[in-house]
């Protein structure tokens, strides 16, 4: 495989890493060579953590995306013990861009629905980039709702730019199939865990994404809308998507993990290994694993009842507005003055 | 959500405001002001009085304008029937957000605009007699976009037409989807609704879905879709992405007829096409057959 293309922000972690190589080539290294090696490899351990502490969102955005970011079929390697994956809708055919199947999450049985935008060309195309069309949100259902049926606990996996916009995924009812899991997702009698892996791509992502636990990974993002639809729109009147627009506008949606969290819209950020899941999978894949199966432990406590009460409040409570008092209808209709009785 | 919706700018959608001349402020909504207006759907020139006194349609084609939610309440509801929900509820801006202008400013504006609060309205009344839950989104309002107070009030509608064991209808009148103002609060909305619907459902509850024009996005692949029984205006635009983005991902000139009302219906995502001045009477014999 090619080396992947350095995002411009690791240039001098790489430069770092390339005086290294050189150092190390030494067959026989003086004791001074090793202290020099020492010390290069502490430096790059620093500017790697510096870099990515003060990655702003389109920076993240471009790790999100980054090539060899670790992907589902990844994870399914590294994290499951096993993967038995199953095919089809029952209605219409197998959508590539989400995979499903039985696996084993440290002994535990689950099922585990995945998005995969494939790496390569061939893969890529098979799989639309992980943009689904309707019938792979309706196998996630079909294999969901197995799931409840044998009491098995979903995981799924996030990670595509959005559903797939096109005639075929229209005249399927691409929204019927998105509004479907949510609304059966949110009253499946059976713990669903869920984390975004990479891009969390607006109602493409939210179609797997009703779950009791909802992690995003550290340089993951979860948003309404991508940074290029948004330029498109906002910013339109000023050259549209440019990169510069895309930038302002991924920066605007404040749609990375900490934010995420900071409102109250995740459970949990997993923390990546210094300098991106891309360039550790293994270590991104323990603290993974670590996340789903603890997540899928506690939840295995509650009743179904007890379940479908609290994943139903997790998503009841999330929204901010005003409450405006009586008599302040009355005189002006704006926000402005309103008595704040504002709900997160 | 919204990639391909029209810019929140320019006031109603589909050639509304057509008629307005150089140096008028914004028209607030409804049919375009002046006695006469023209039509987008047959290019006549119309008596605009006839217009309205057809619920917004057009005399010569029955094109159907667009009309702000408080006509359609009048349209559908037994006169002074109707006893509103949530009318405090107000927007907020979480993310600071800000495009050409503040959002919290849009915001104002929108209302000052519009002399609405925000893109929906709910409540309860009576259709013919009958009790109902009816909340409508209007597409004057940034686009009819769903954010946090759209969520909520039509949340709280489905929780009561639940409790109340009030048959529900929904109008949605929604180009912009979730709006991206509000980021990923707003795509919450789209869980949160959906999931007050899994619970009318387990009740039991009648939903009955009007799409008119325009319900995309966010809307469309959420609350909008899941009626019991889904009706929607003659020749309303409806789809998940928006047609722009459908041409540049396909390379190719759309079919004719792509993502209307009456493509759906080919499609099988929805059961019947009605005129507006027929939705009353549409909608008071689905709660008869589907009363308990």
């Amino acid at each position: 495989m090619p080396a992947a293309p350095l995002l411009p922000f690791e240039r001098p972690i790489r430069q770092l890493e390339e005086k290294l190589a050189a150092l190390e080539a030494d067959p026989d290294p003086s004791s001074h060579l090793r202290d020099a090696v020492r010390a290069l490899r502490r430096e790059i351990r620093e500017k790697t953590r510096e870099v990515f502490e003060n990655l702003d969102a389109a920076q993240t955005v471009k790790v999100a995306r980054h090539a060899e970011r670790p992907q589902t079929r990844d994870y399914i390697e590294l994290v499951f013990d096993e993967f038995v994956e199953l095919h089809g809708d029952r209605a219409f055919g197998d959508d590539r861009a989400i995979l499903t199947g039985f696996a084993k999450l440290d002994g535990q049985r689950v099922l585990l629905v995945g998005q995969q935008k494939g790496r390569t060309l061939k893969e890529r195309t098979e799989c639309y980039y992980g943009c689904a069309h309707p019938e792979g949100y309706r196998k996630a259902l079909e294999k969901m709702r197995l799931a409840e049926k044998f009491g098995l606990p979903v995981v799924c996996l996030i990670d595509t730019p959005g559903a797939y916009p096109g005639v075929g995924a229209e005249e399927r009812g691409q929204s019927y199939a998105i509004a479907l899991n949510l609304r059966e997702m949110a009253r499946l009698k059976t713990p669903i865990v869920c984390c975004v892996i990479g891009e969390g791509g607006s109602g493409g992502a939210l179609g797997i994404g009703i779950g009791d636990h909802v992690a995003v990974m550290q340089f993951a993002y979860y948003s309404v809308i991508s940074p290029e639809g948004c330029a498109g729109i906002l910013y339109r009147t000023e050259g549209g998507a440019t990169p510069a627009n895309v930038d302002r506008a991924a920066n605007a949606l404040k749609f990375t993990s900490d934010h995420l969290l900071e409102f109250g819209i995740i459970e949990e950020v997993v923390e990546e290994p210094p300098g991106g899941a891309h360039r550790d999978h293994r270590a991104a894949a323990g603290a993974l694993k670590e996340s789903l199966g603890r997540a899928v432990r506690e939840l295995s406590g509650l009743s179904p009842d007890e379940l479908l009460a609290h994943r139903y409040e997790r998503f009841r409570r999330i929204g901010q507005f005003e409450e405006a008092v009586a008599a302040e209808i009355a005189g002006d209709a704006s926000a402005e003055d309103a008595t704040t009785a504002s709900s997160t | 959500m919204t990639e391909d919706t029209p810019p929140t700018d320019p006031v109603p959608p589909h050639g509304a405001g057509a008629q307005r001349s150089g140096n008028d402020p914004p028209k607030k909504r409804g049919v375009p002001e002046g006695v006469w207006v023209r039509c987008p759907g047959c290019g006549q020139t119309v008596f605009r009085k006839l217009v309205d006194e057809r619920q917004g349609l057009c005399p010569e084609c029955d094109h159907h304008f667009y009309i702000s939610a408080r006509d359609r309440i009048a349209h559908l509801l037994d006169a002074e029937s109707f006893e509103e929900w949530d009318e405090n509820l107000r927007p907020s801006d979480p993310l600071g957000f800000s495009d050409r202008k503040p959002y919290a400013e849009r915001l104002v504006s929108e209302q000052k605009r519009t002399g609405m609060p925000e893109a929906c309205v709910s409540g309860r009344g009576y259709l013919r007699g009958r009790p109902l839950a009816l909340a409508i989104t209007d597409s004057a309002f940034i686009m009819g976009s769903m954010g946090s107070v759209v969520g909520e009030k039509l949340t709280r509608a489905i929780e009561r037409a639940t409790e109340q064991k009030l048959p529900l209808a929904i109008v949605s009148g929604s180009g912009g989807g979730a709006r991206m103002h509000e980021g990923i609060f707003s795509l919450m909305q789209m869980g949160k609704t959906c999931a007050a619907l899994g619970k009318l459902n387990e009740a039991g509850g009648l939903f009955i879905s009007v799409l008119t024009n325009p319900t995309m996005g966010g809307v469309a692949a959420s609350f909008a879709s899941l009626g019991d029984v889904v009706l929607a205006e003659p020749k309303a635009l409806i789809g998940f992405a928006g047609p722009r983005v459908v041409e540049a991902t396909v390379k190719q000139k759309l079919p004719g007829g792509f993502q209307t009302s009456e493509f759906l219906l080919d499609h099988g995502f929805v059961d019947r096409i009605v005129s507006r001045p027929d939705l009353r009477g549409e909608i008071a014999r689905l709660i008869d057959y589907c009363s308990r």
